[in-house]
Formats: structure tokens, C-alpha cells, sequence
């Protein structure tokens, strides 16, 4: 895999002495989709904006493709497109005009072939003559997209891409973005929902008060951080949990009608045989059971927990 | 990698055709106040000036005219392409594209200097309809309105960078340069001011730009055109060096 964005030390204090991020690493493979996630203000956006030209950093390197970001902006810049996260845009410009004004402002020569397949592709081109301000909030949203896509370039950023977006949208963003995939385009997104990442991401990052915490392949890190739990339904409802289970750290939810165990999947012994013997055994019957993976969710919630509680 | 042609294209083609959505507006204006001026000033006023150092005072008001519609059209146009994609947001797209800063200014500066040229134009001929003009040095008078455009749109440049709000976008075109302006000999010469005056009146900046431009009509000023030419050059210096230092820092640009 080469890395077509290489990040290195990055650091951002803003002058007020907010430190927005610390000492942040991270490379970005050609051709993949990168998930960052992080509560708000944990530096997603500053991040970007470092990128992208909008942010100067404090300390760090970044190079876009062996380019460096401030020395040779002009071949890094062109190859970066990126929609920010609030709807900015010229009101009074109809859309077919802004699309093709960013195009030629990244210095690409005109192509109304191009352009005309892209306001296709995002459904806007029956809009094209339509000023901006008439739009809808979802519509708009797709302008920035086209905006961003309009000079065709190796790496999108999207920060927080579907923030208040309808489920139409968000589904036309996500197979957009697999399409941009197939096409070797990097994707960088930002974003909240936990399930987009899970939908679409092959690696993520979680950044917390401005340092990137964990970087991981998606799978690799349900896996690795992924803990089941085992939910038995008991016939009889207990008032304490036995000693003779004592073992399994147990935890009595449901008014006494839920024995609750936790275990690592991962692990030889996972102790749910025994533990069902055992129940048998002593003569606990239950009447259902159910097991459940922890999802990105979680552990991202978990992660970003931890990190708070270690700052406090 | 070499220069950004197409960038620089685009944005002056776009803040071009910002100006051509208020077409009508922006050229009845000039004509309307030069009109204004001539029939106040050329008619009411100037039928008892008869003239000014050996000119008619309606062709003597000519260059000042054109030098105070050209100074504050430059600042407000200019201040307000800048401003307005801070204020939208839309900045970030120009700050994320591969645009030299040069360039940037060459856009933003070379729309509103050629609608302020264009504006200037208009104010000349409107003025024909009322007084018979002649200019003594045509080239020199053109280059010296191309250079006035472009200095003072590069001035509002820097306001419009510098502005956070509508307010402080008005304030220095109105509460500054129009009154220099109008204090700077553009509708009289130094010479009907009492001496005291007049030697105050020589602080005022403006004073060497109008009077630079008169000479180029009449082959006369109330400064040697040398003066005139030096201070022109040392405000567009001046200009351009607090551009480059607003890049160089990214000054209410870039955090």
C-alpha cells in the first residue's frame, strides 16, 4: 500500500492557547476510506482544514503524495477537494456556474462533458440553472459535493458529509462514495454516526482533545475491542447472584430475570460452556439466551470515555 | 508547477459577473452624479468662477470628479469581493485552491480596478455632454487612471480583509477618503485656499493624486507632476507591501 497522505507531528494552538491538536500521525493509503471519529471539537475539522490549506499548523508536516502542503501547495492542493461542513455558498450563483467556477479555480480547463455527468450523477443537473439560494439544504449539500468533485481530485475530504441530511441523501452519498472508491479516490471523512464508518469506512482514527487515540483497521478493531455479551433469561427470577458462579462475574439485570456475562470472543476459554453446566448443575434454569457483539459504538464510546477520564 | 491562469480566470469572470447582475445600477449612478455635479457645481456655482488658472471651472472639475467616484468605487468594490466570501464562508475554497496569493490579488484587484476604469470612463463622457474637455497628455491620463484603479483597489483590498463587520467595511471609503477627497482640491485649487490652509491642506494624500491627474488635462497642478507621480508610487508600494504581509501572516485570513 503507498501512502498518498502522510501527516506527521501535526500540531495546532490556536492563538487564544486552545490547543486544538497535539502531535498527531497518520498516513492515509492510497485508494482506501478513512474514518475519523470524535466527539465534537476533539480537532476533526482543524485536522482537515490543516490539509486542505485553510488552518495553518503550529508544528507538523504533511505531504500530499510526496508533495509538501506549504512548500509545494500548487501539485498539493490540486489534488485535494474537500467539503466543508457548513453549507457555504454564493446565493445568487446558479448551480452549473459555481461547479464550473471551481473547476477552472484549481485550474482545470473547461469540460461540460465533465461537469454535465456530475450534476447527473448528483442528481442536480435539472437544478443547473437554478440559483444556489433556492435550493434546499439537501440540495445544496450536493453542490458542495460537486464543488468539491469538480477538478477531479485524487483525495475528498468530507467533514461530517451527512450532518442533517435525509436518508435519501445519506444513501446516495454512501454508494457515491464507493463509486469515488472504485474510481481510486481516497475518501477522508469525518463524522458522527458511528454506523456511517461501520457502513463504509476500511480504517478509522479516533481523535480526543486533539490527539489521535487509536488508528486501526475497522474489522481488526471490532475484533480487538469487540466484547460479547451473553443475556440468559432465567425462568425463575434470583435475588442475588449465586456464589457457586461466582467466577463469571455475573451482573443480575431485569429485576432478577437477566444473568448478563461478558466475554472476549477472542479468547480460547470463553467460560460460556461451563458456566451453562454449572447453571445446570446448581439448577438455574433459564428459558432464552442471546449474545451480542459490541459494535464501533461502543468501543469508540469507551475509548473517548477513557480519554476524558484520564485528562480529568 | 507554473502560474494558476485558470484560477485567476475564474475569479475574475466571476466577480465580473457580479458586477453585471447590478449593471444597471452601477452605470446609471456615475452618470446620474456627474450630472448632479455639473449642473450644482458646472451651472449654479461655476457661472460665477468663469475659471481656474486659465481653465473653465466646468472642465477644471473633470478630473477631480472622475478621481472621487473612481477613489471610492475602487475601495467599496473591492473591499466587498474580499469581504464577501469571508462573510459567506466561501473563502475556504479560495484558501484551499492553487491559487498564489499574487494571484489571488491579481483577480480580485484586476475586476474591481477595470469596473472602476469602466465607471471612470463614464464620468468622461457624461462630462462631454456638459463641458468641453480637452486632455494635454491622453496616454499619461489613461495610465494614470489605470494606476489610480488599481492602487485604490488594492487599498480596498486590504480593508476588505481587514473589515469583521458591514460596518468597518463603510467606514474608511466614507468617514476617510471621501472627505480627503473632497478637501483634496477635486473641485478647487490650492491656490483660492488662505495660505495657512493650503499648507495644511498639502498633509492631505489625496491632494498629489488629484492634482497629478488634473495635470494630465491641463499640463497643470497645484504640485510638479514629479510630486505627483512619487506619491502614487508610494501609495501602490505601500498597498502591495501590507498584501504581501497579510499573506505572509494570513492576517483575518487564515488561523
Amino acid at each position: 500500500m503507498t501512502a498518498v497522505l502522510q501527516i506527521s507531528g501535526l500540531g495546532k494552538t490556536y492563538k487564544s492557547g486552545h490547543v486544538a491538536l497535539s502531535d498527531v500521525d497518520l498516513s492515509i493509503n492510497k485508494g482506501e476510506i478513512f474514518a475519523l471519529l470524535g466527539p465534537n471539537g476533539a480537532g476533526k475539522t482543524t485536522l482537515i482544514s490543516i490539509v486542505c490549506g485553510i488552518v495553518t499548523a503550529s508544528a507538523g508536516t504533511v505531504t500530499v503524495a510526496g508533495h509538501d502542503h506549504a512548500r509545494d501547495y500548487r501539485a498539493a492542493r490540486t489534488m485535494i477537494g474537500l467539503v466543508p461542513q457548513e453549507l457555504h455558498t454564493d446565493a445568487f450563483e446558479t448551480v452549473l456556474a459555481t461547479v464550473s467556477f471551481s473547476r477552472g479555480l484549481f485550474g482545470k480547463p473547461r469540460d461540460p462533458g465533465f461537469i454535465e455527468q456530475l450534476l447527473r450523477d448528483l442528481s442536480l443537473w435539472d437544478k443547473r440553472n437554478a440559483k444556489i439560494m433556492e435550493l434546499s439544504g439537501g440540495m445544496k449539500r450536493r453542490v458542495m459535493i460537486a464543488k468539491a468533485l469538480s477538478h477531479e481530485p485524487d483525495i475528498l475530504f468530507l467533514d461530517e458529509p451527512t450532518a442533517g441530511v435525509d436518508v435519501e441523501l445519506r444513501r446516495d452519498m454512501w454508494q457515491m462514495v464507493h463509486g469515488l472508491r472504485e474510481r481510486g479516490v481516497t475518501i477522508i471523512l469525518t463524522t458522527h454516526y458511528i454506523e456511517e464508518a461501520e457502513e463504509m469506512a476500511d480504517r478509522v482514527g479516533v481523535i480526543s482533545k486533539g490527539r489521535l487515540i487509536l488508528v486501526e483497521e475497522k474489522h481488526a478493531l471490532i475484533k480487538k475491542l469487540g466484547r460479547k455479551t451473553l443475556t440468559l433469561n432465567l425462568a425463575e427470577p434470583l435475588v442475588t447472584v449465586p456464589g457457586e458462579l461466582a467466577d463469571w462475574k455475573l451482573a443480575l439485570t431485569g429485576d432478577g430475570h437477566e444473568l448478563v456475562y461478558e466475554f472476549d470472543s477472542q479468547a480460547e476459554a470463553t467460560g460460556v460452556p461451563s458456566l451453562l453446566r454449572r447453571m445446570s448443575d446448581i439448577g438455574i434454569a433459564f428459558k432464552d439466551l442471546h449474545t451480542k457483539q459490541s459494535s464501533l459504538e461502543d468501543i469508540f464510546v469507551g475509548l473517548v470515555h477513557e480519554t476524558k477520564g484520564e485528562a480529568a | 508547477m507554473t502560474a494558476n491562469w485558470r484560477g485567476v480566470r475564474a475569479i475574475y469572470a466571476f466577480e465580473l459577473a457580479r458586477f453585471g447582475r447590478t449593471v444597471w445600477t452601477s452605470l446609471a449612478l456615475p452618470v446620474i452624479t456627474t450630472a448632479l455635479y455639473f449642473v450644482v457645481f458646472g451651472s449654479a456655482i461655476g457661472g460665477r468662477m468663469s475659471e481656474v488658472g486659465g481653465v473653465p471651472y466646468g472642465a477644471f472639475i473633470v478630473p477631480g470628479l472622475m478621481m472621487l467616484t473612481m477613489f471610492t468605487e475602487s475601495i467599496s468594490n473591492a473591499s466587498f469581493g474580499i469581504y464577501m466570501p469571508k462573510w459567506t464562508g466561501t473563502i475556504y475554497e479560495m484558501l484551499s485552491a492553487p491559487l498564489s496569493p499574487l494571484e489571488t490579488v491579481i483577480a480580485y484587484v484586476g475586476a474591481a480596478a477595470t469596473k472602476s476604469v469602466i465607471i471612470g470612463a463614464i464620468i468622461f463622457a457624461t462630462a462631454h455632454l456638459f463641458v468641453d474637455v480637452q486632455v494635454a497628455h491622453p496616454l499619461l491620463m489613461v495610465g494614470f487612471m489605470l494606476l489610480m484603479a488599481v492602487t485604490f483597489c488594492l487599498f480596498g483590498f486590504i480593508i476588505g480583509i481587514w473589515a469583521q463587520s458591514f460596518e468597518q467595511l463603510q467606514v474608511i471609503p466614507m468617514l476617510v477618503i471621501y472627505p480627503l477627497t473632497f478637501l483634496g482640491g477635486a473641485f478647487y485649487s490650492l491656490d483660492m485656499l488662505p495660505a495657512a490652509w493650503r499648507t495644511v491642506t498639502l498633509f492631505n494624500p489625496v491632494v498629489y493624486l488629484i492634482s497629478g491627474f488634473r495635470w494630465t488635462f491641463f499640463g497643470k497642478g497645484d504640485v510638479g507632476i514629479e510630486v505627483s507621480m512619487a506619491a502614487v508610487a508610494l501609495f501602490f508600494a505601500l498597498c502591495l507591501g501590507v498584501i504581501f504581509w497579510v499573506f505572509r501572516t494570513g492576517y483575518r485570513l487564515k488561523n
